[in-house]
């Protein structure tokens, strides 16, 4: 018996995804692509670093988004896609999910490598029209993990409660993004051009560059005390006092 | 009167803080005093706009003062809406220079990020007229919004113009390792690229996203001195030359010309006359950006340009941090954050920072005189402040 088999999700080819791109902001372009399971061992050590900040709860879905990178790259999970996003090649945003069935899509996670610019709402909307336009999914099923997620996803999309349903990441209850309601943040919220201009798609697809500012644990002193078990800052900031320096 | 001086300056990051108001307010106390070499005031100023209402906090200055060890030292707390720190610096002000006290700390503190953007948002409008204003759902944001349609229709100002403060004062905030903002933005990223409705939505049309500074969290502190003490401190001798300070009406639809903003006017007219400059003295300005039209108009108010041609001088570069009159190089506002009840310390702060020839890559060559003008409610109270560095 290959007992490799037996442990491997059933091969059930998900539909391509078509490269897309979009102006930041910045005026930078931000092209979002879907990960090959080789790819996925570059994008692992930008992840990992995410676990230790603590900040806006990247230590949590870091942590989760690292299992379900390993778990997609080594077959571990059922229909599940990756998306990255990347800014003049460099890893801008990861964003992934999986196919529940022929209805219904399960988001799972959206990652930002570099803050702000909507970059992380950017990736987030393209995975949504990867579920309804690609997977014809009716609806996919959302939770967030941060105060950050919930203003994106549930109260800009007005998404629909399904409460009901346990969402795979930790059995919380789950948003539904209706296709109704996807329909309507169409050119809105869900943005961006294909098809990528070749120079543009064959650079982000040449490597996965690190990520040139990605979220770090706080460098600010006080804000660092939390962490050292002095909530309100004061015997640090003492302490560095005494020693002749802040 | 005597003469007052800046003997200390300390800031914290603007942002998100993880940690209680007084220490915000605190920190940037210690940094000052480590700055100045000094260990103990008469007084401590503290300013603060919602401290009871978002972080439960009240008495502030019995806070500071105790988790500085100033005790005795005499300490209050100072709200004037946004103004509350150039508020805080004028009382500091008139407690030197009338004698009552040598050496004072003003330190102010905001957080806001406790709250959710939402009622961050709501707890600003409370500064609004109760009964014209705020039961109509009245907001800042809408207020500006209301404000930049009729200067638009007035002075020619267009929404690239809004953008261009935007584009200025992020790229400012980039060379200011305390701002809030480390975003570099670009016209097209905001208004001319098919996504930019996207990036930039309108908040209060005309004014979008970019068009409105952060809710930051956020402490800055300045300790000023009479002549005399000043001289044992041995730091760059910034004078705190002149102090302006003017009202208008409370609901802004009572006042004879919207678009006029008398009190920033008055507030500057007087703050340099006492300082005995004039506007074109003036070397570097922090102006009050809450919304970017407002950098426009205030710099027109203030006499550094005409009415109506502030937007001209933008477009020609000359706010711009190597042009003839640098407005907001610390990013201002919009890029280095407004908590608000701190606002108007942190633009002293950056203004003593370039006249005492330390604010690094965003530095304003040879300024010598700065201006700060700190906008509380929709411009009906407003505090000016003019800062000379002697030789």
């Amino acid at each position: 018996m290959d007992l490799e088999k037996m442990l491997r999700p059933v091969d059930n080819p998900l539909p391509p995804f078509v490269p897309k791109y979009m102006t930041l902001a910045s005026g930078e372009t931000m092209v979002v692509r879907q990960a090959d399971r080789e790819e996925i061992p570059d994008i692992l050590p930008h992840i990992e670093k995410l676990m230790h900040v603590e900040r806006d709860f990247y230590d949590i879905v870091a942590a989760r988004v690292y299992a379900e990178l390993l778990a997609y790259c080594r077959h571990r999970i059922q229909d599940e896609y990756v998306l990255v996003a990347q800014i003049d090649g460099e890893l801008a945003a990861v964003v992934n999910g999986r196919s529940l069935n022929r209805e219904t899509g399960m988001s799972l996670h959206t990652i930002a490598l570099r803050r702000g610019m909507r970059v992380g709402a950017h990736a987030f909307a393209t995975k949504m029209e990867y579920h309804i336009d690609a997977l014809k999914h009716e609806e996919v099923l959302i939770v967030a993990e941060s105060p950050i997620g919930f203003r994106r996803w549930m109260i800009e999309y007005d998404l629909a409660k399904r409460f009901h349903i346990p969402h795979e990441l930790g059995g919380v209850p789950s948003y539904s993004l209706t296709r109704e309601l996807f329909d309507k943040a169409r050119g809105s919220l869900v943005v961006g051009r294909r098809p990528v201009p070749e120079k543009l798609l064959k650079k982000a697809e040449k490597a996965i560059l690190p990520p040139s500012d990605p979220p770090k644990p706080p460098q600010d002193l006080l804000a660092a005390t939390r962490a050292k078990g002095d909530p309100t800052g004061t015997a640090l900031m003492t302490q560095r006092w005494k020693q002749g320096g802040l | 009167m005597r003469e007052v001086y800046v003997v200390g300056i300390g800031i914290t990051s603007f942002g998100r803080l993880e940690y209680p108001l007084s220490e915000i307010a605190a920190y940037p106390g210690m940094m000052a005093l480590r700055d100045s070499g000094l260990s103990a005031v008469d007084h401590v100023y503290v300013s603060n706009m919602g401290g009871c209402r978002m972080n439960s906090q009240s008495g502030l200055a019995s806070a500071v003062v105790d988790s500085l060890s100033l005790t005795p030292a005499g300490a209050e707390t100072i709200e004037n809406g946004p103004a509350s720190g150039a508020s805080a610096i004028k009382q500091g002000y008139m407690a030197v220079a009338s004698g009552l006290h040598d050496v004072v700390m003003v330190t102010g503190a905001e957080r806001m990020r406790e709250a959710n953007v939402f009622d961050a948002v709501e707890f600003v409008a409370t500064l609004t007229h109760p009964l014209a204003e705020a039961i109509y759902g009245v907001t800042l944001p809408s207020l500006a919004g209301m404000f930049t349609r009729l200067i638009m229709k007035k002075h020619g100002v267009t929404e690239r113009h809004l953008g261009m403060v935007a584009v200025k004062n992020h790229a400012n905030a980039m060379f200011n390792p305390f701002a809030h903002l480390h975003e570099p933005i670009t016209l097209e990223g905001i208004l001319d690229s098919p996504e930019a409705m996207t990036n930039n939505p309108y908040v209060a049309e005309p004014l979008r996203f970019y068009d409105c500074c952060p809710v930051s969290d956020g402490g800055a502190c300045l300790i000023l001195a009479s002549g005399d003490a000043a001289k044992k401190c041995g730091k760059p001798r910034v004078r705190l030359a002149g102090v302006g300070q003017a009202t208008d009406t409370h609901a802004v639809h009572e006042r004879k010309d919207p678009t006029e903003l008398c009190a920033v006017r008055g507030a500057a007219s007087q703050a340099m006359r006492m300082a005995e400059v004039k506007p074109s003295d003036v070397d570097v300005a922090e102006l009050h950006d809450a919304f970017t039209i407002l950098e426009i108009v205030e710099s027109e108010e203030a006499g550094f340009f005409k009415k109506g041609e502030g937007h001209l001088a933008l477009e020609k570069g000359e706010t711009a941090l190597k042009g003839k009159l640098p407005i907001n190089p610390s990013g201002g506002l919009k890029g280095k954050g407004h908590p608000v009840g701190a606002t108007g310390l942190g633009q002293a702060h950056e203004i003593v920072a370039q006249l005492r020839g330390d604010a690094g890559k965003r530095q304003v060559k040879g300024a010598k005189t700065g201006f700060t003008c700190n906008f509380g409610g929709f411009g009906n109270n407003v505090v000016c402040l003019t800062f000379v560095r002697e030789k």
